[in-house]
């Protein structure tokens, strides 16, 4: 199925997602990846506030490349999301409401993802260019000496994603190979 | 005996760095035509058009393919009667990266210590292979390597008696493990025999094969054509979404090895598969 949602997302739309939904996703995420995602666990460590509010939003897993004069970034596609398996179910359980990356996750997140009726969503990997197009500005809004791995906040516009782990315990990894498996 | 200056090796460099991240080779782009031809799911077939639009735009509008602009692992393939002049080797191919890296808008995504992770901001250093070849020429060669193919890659260090059979399964296991991971569809490049780190050099120098060669030894190419065979009965497809086309190519190549041994490694390459080379 083709859905245009808009993110932040609401729990309703989270829900109503399944496995291999085609969405085009408009309106607010934030990114960070391996580095962002250890300071931002080390800040909950210590009790202090993280920079964003996980509630509500969605994480892209994502360090773009440097944007020539005039454009909103440079290419920016998806990383692999397991690198952030060790931080994503306290996020989770903090109100995050998606994630998009690329690649498998742990069943801890996938139980996480069905536990708060969250979303994770697949971006095609290395179609950094292609991408880049949706996405219409981008501003770094923490941990600014982490480079590309900072925190930065993305108005994106008809993004495609598709979506890989539902909040029912689907997994589009696990059941689209297994269509075109012809192993014996 | 002919000079070479250093400082045109590192000129050269940075044109690479710039070029392969912007333009993959031919036989590469013919490949993914391929690919999006042969692919039955619908999905992956959407995924393979994706793919090819967006190296379209990567090329006019110089965005680079993958944000992942690479490690950069550079080749230089030195003529025995080649005197260089100028700077040491190293330190020019590295200058040629930060060029490359910093002028081309490309992502620096190297840390300088493993354990202490910081960025070193100019995506130095680099990988450099040098190998002294016969002639007066200077070929250089910079395949920037992503790593969510590279993390994906793998060393078995077989024993003998698993012979034929035990490389072949030692492959399809690292491929399915790497899955959706490695950004499908991949290209495979497998080192047989040496020691531990002569096959992991083999493995990523297969990769650096065109697209479409063979192994010249008969044995080894049916062996290519089996593993892409039954590794794209997987099933994983294009992006892991399901699909026929899960690996385009697999590359083989060999070296003698030890009586007690058969080291095997699998570098797995995605289908952003980026190399451009220059002779000096
Ligand atoms: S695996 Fe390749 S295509 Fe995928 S993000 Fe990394 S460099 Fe890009």
């Amino acid at each position: 199925m083709e859905r245009k949602i808009r993110v932040p997302l609401s729990a309703e739309d989270a829900r109503s997602l399944r496995a291999g939904d085609y969405v085009y996703l408009t309106g607010t995420v934030y990114t960070a990846r391996d580095a962002a995602h250890k300071r931002m666990a080390e800040a909950l460590s210590r009790g202090e506030e993280l920079p964003v509010d996980p509630d509500g939003n969605v994480i892209y897993y994502m360090g773009p490349s440097p944007a020539r004069e005039g454009r909103a970034i440079g290419s920016a596609g998806p990383t692999t999301a397991s690198r952030m398996d060790r931080y994503a179910p306290q996020l989770l359980d903090l109100g995050l409401r998606g994630m998009i990356g690329k690649g498998k996750r742990s069943q801890a997140v996938k139980d996480a993802i069905v536990r708060n009726g969250a979303v994770y969503f697949a971006a095609v990997g290395g179609a950094g260019a292609l991408l880049s197009h949706c996405i219409r500005s981008s501003e770094v809004v923490a941990y600014e000496d982490l480079g590309t791995e900072a925190i930065r906040r993305l108005e994106i516009e008809d993004f495609p994603v598709i979506v890989v782990a539902d909040c029912e315990g689907n997994d589009l990894y696990l059941s689209a190979p297994a269509k075109y498996n012809e192993e014996k | 005996m002919r000079t070479v200056s250093t400082d045109l090796i590192r000129d050269a460099v940075a044109e690479l760095c710039i070029e392969a991240n912007h333009f993959l080779s031919e036989d590469m782009r013919e490949a993914l035509q391929a690919a999006e031809e042969s692919e039955v799911s619908p999905l992956g077939k959407r995924v393979l058009g994706q793919l090819q639009e967006n190296l379209r735009i990567a090329g006019e509008e110089m965005i680079p393919i993958c944000q992942d602009t690479g490690m950069a692992v550079v080749f230089a393939e030195i003529g025995q009667d080649v005197h260089l002049e100028g700077e040491l080797l190293e330190t020019a191919v590295n200058e040629g990266v930060r060029k490359g890296y910093t002028e081309g808008f490309l992502r620096k995504s190297v840390v300088g210590d493993p354990l202490e992770r910081t960025n070193t901001g100019d995506n130095t250093p680099c990988v450099l292979h040098t190998r002294i070849v016969p002639g007066d020429h200077v070929r250089l060669t910079v395949a920037p390597k992503g790593f969510g193919s590279e993390n994906m890659s793998r060393i078995f260090m077989l024993k003998p008696a698993d012979g034929e059979e035990g490389v072949k399964e030692a492959v399809l296991q690292a491929v399915r493990d790497a899955g959706p991971n490695a950004c499908p569809p991949m290209v495979v490049g497998v080192g047989i025999g040496g020691t531990f780190e002569k096959c992991a050099l083999l493995a990523k120098q297969a990769l650096l094969r065109p697209a479409d060669s063979h192994a010249e030894d008969p044995r080894y190419r049916a062996m290519e054509e089996e593993l892409l065979r039954r590794i794209n009965q997987s099933g994983i497809g294009p992006g892991g979404l399901g699909g026929r086309v899960t690996a385009m190519t697999v590359h083989i190549l060999t070296y003698p090895t030890h009586i007690a041994g058969l080291p095997v490694a699998v570098n797995i390459c995605c289908h952003v598969h980026r190399h451009a080379s220059k002779e000096q």
